[in-house]
């Protein structure tokens, strides 16, 4: 691992251990905000090998702090991938069938361009002089990989959190691009509530006396506190009461009494803080504004006249949505309301609902059920696309 | 909710109504029997409705398109003329508004086939008559106070449903206890009697 000051991964911003496509100044991106970004990268890992008539790529899109790194040891942090429970040889997403994209978000931190990546124009980091970037800019700049890489239609795009607006943004934007797709722990808008989480992340690093407006790179200096602050905040909100009291219940931490002070007495405290430490080691503090921003600015039926069935007509795509049961993050009522609009606009359309205690985070996890839904719901599509088995 | 566990005859029954390669909804499909049935064996476009969640899960595991939901809450979100066939196998009596749910399915689908346990058959109305007693037969096996199935209906009244929902009987059919088919030309008053199932090819009538 290179220690690259300031903050570790920096490395990773620049010169990402991924292959990267670099767009020109001949194919800026139209982004929401109204501005055209140009030039801009794209890291991306690849699995597994495309087929002859290149009708088996599935485009897996990360949720907010993920990366591109789904089925491979992580660079930085040397663990297994965020996904590699349902991504490899024989997996759901078999990596012996299937031709495997994941591609670091726009405003992400591990190579694609986002804030941390030198403005060409001033030689700096953008720090937040680059726009705000939405879902739709993330997923548009993705199709500008895939039609690179020659693919023209994706057998399926899927993903969690805001990995599954992003899927649920390909479908609506580019129907015919897309086979199937995958909705997995999301939703078509973000909640109050879900702002409102997302707004004390961003308060707590903007509180940071070292984020310095934005510009703490040139200083070199990072808002590590305040992202630690944000990080523990918005773990609570990937867990469930339930999980979190059989996991942790009152249990102190390497101690037998409370010492009367406010070190990490409970486990809990300890586990938050060790959450909060190890993502400040890997994330840049503004790239989590941009991200967390794209997901509150989602709202996909507001682009189509306030109905969300709207964004959905006439598509071809087969939707399978999945939800658990003890994510109160992205719940199963979310889920509901794409699965009405696609019913309305007489889509193909599964809904499974997942029992388990392990809150939203159970997406990235291997739960029995979720991993046969997974399975037979890419088995069937297959069959409808005529993929060898 | 289903009447009796072997009614492999009752699915084959409705898939030889069901024109090759249409779109078909399937309200109540259960572990999706009927589903695979319909998509292998006349290519159609098949999706399901279960409100078990098991069940839902079960059918999106064998790669069938099915979604969890209610047929007395849920029809409402289905576009008009979304499909060509909604079916209604062995599920009716177990909704809570069995009109409304059939007027939902004739605008969703152009037609409709609906099943279900004939409660104008013989043994019924002898349990009735007899001992007095809510009918449990080998068909219906639930006690009253545990029973799924709160709408019961006979031949006869299904068929006054449908032309209260103004629709027109395509094709009608009863199946004995022994699972076959009756008599075509019998008349309904014996099909009523003597059919334990009964199965209804419905549309809209025009204009």
């Amino acid at each position: 691992m290179t220690e690259t000051f300031p903050f570790p991964n920096h490395c990773e911003v620049d010169h990402p251990r991924s292959p990267v496509a670099h767009f020109g100044a001949d194919q800026p991106l139209a982004m929401s905000a109204g501005v055209m970004l140009s030039p801009f990268s794209i890291a991306y890992q690849i699995y597994g090998r495309l087929n002859a008539d290149r009708s088996n790529a599935i485009l897996l899109c990360h949720a907010l702090t993920g990366d591109q790194h789904v089925a491979n040891v992580h660079p930085i942090t040397g663990k297994p991938g965020w996904w590699s429970a349902l991504v490899g040889p024989g997996k759901p997403f078999d990596t012996e069938k299937y031709f495997i994209i994941c591609t670091n978000v726009l405003g992400g931190c591990m190579g694609t361009t986002g804030p941390a990546s030198i403005n060409p124009a001033t030689g700096r980091a953008y720090g937040l002089d680059l726009p705000v970037v939405t879902i739709a800019d993330m997923v548009r700049a993705q199709a500008m990989l895939v039609e690179r890489l020659g693919i023209e239609t994706l057998f399926c795009v899927a993903g969690g959190s805001m990995g599954g607006m992003q899927a649920l943004q390909w479908a609506a934007l580019f129907p015919e691009k897309v086979f199937s797709a995958m909705i997995i722990a999301s939703a078509a808008r973000h909640s109050a509530q879900n702002i409102a989480f997302h707004e004390v992340g961003r308060q707590a690093v903007m509180a940071d006396p070292d984020w310095r407006g934005g510009r703490y790179l040139d200083e070199g200096m990072r808002p590590g506190k305040g992202l630690a602050v944000a990080r523990m905040a918005a773990h609570i909100t990937y867990l469930s009461e339930e999980a979190l009291q059989r996991k942790f219940g009152r249990k102190l931490q390497d101690r037998a009494e409370k010492t009367f002070s406010f070190d990490a007495d409970f486990q809990v405290e300890n586990y938050l803080r060790h959450q909060g430490s190890t993502f400040v080691d890997r994330f840049d503090a503004n790239s989590y504004l941009y991200v967390t921003r794209a997901c509150d600015y989602f709202d996909l039926a507001q682009d189509y006249g306030g109905s969300l069935a709207a964004a959905f007509k006439n598509a071809p795509t087969r939707f399978c949505v999945v939800s658990f049961t003890s994510d109160w993050l992205y719940t199963t009522a979310e889920s509901r309301v794409i699965v009405h609009a696609l019913n309305a606009a007489a889509a193909s359309v599964s809904f499974v609902e997942i029992e388990t205690d392990k809150g939203h985070d159970a997406f990235l996890l291997d739960e029995p059920d979720f991993t046969a839904t997974t399975r037979g719901f890419l088995a069937g599509a297959a069959r409808a696309r005529g993929l060898r088995a | 909710m289903n009447a009796k566990p072997a009614t492999r005859i009752d699915l084959l029954l409705v898939a030889d109504m069901v024109e090759k390669g249409a779109r078909v909804l399937d309200v109540g499909c259960g572990d999706g029997d009927l589903l695979r049935l319909l998509a292998d064996t006349k290519g159609v476009d098949a999706r399901g409705m279960e409100i078990s969640q098991k069940g839902v899960n079960d059918c999106v595991a064998k790669g069938l398109s099915v979604v969890q939901g209610d047929a007395d809450i849920d029809l409402a979100d289905y576009p008009t003329d979304g499909f060509d066939y909604v079916i209604l196998s062995q599920t009716l009596q177990a909704t809570r508004n069995p009109r409304q749910v059939l007027e939902h399915m004739l605008r969703i689908g152009a037609r409709a086939i609906v099943s279900f346990p004939n409660f104008g058959h013989w043994r019924i109305r002898w349990q009735i008559a007899a001992r007095g007693r809510m009918p449990v037969t080998p068909n219906l096996t639930y006690a009253w106070y545990e029973t799924p199935n709160i709408h019961f209906c006979s031949i006869r009244d299904f068929v006054a449903l449908a032309e209260l929902v103004d629709a027109r009987i395509v094709k009608a059919m009863a199946l004995d206890s022994e699972g076959a088919q009756m008599r075509v030309e019998a008349p309904w008053w014996l099909w009523n009697l003597l059919g334990e199932q009964a199965m209804f090819l419905l549309e809209r009538k025009r204009g």
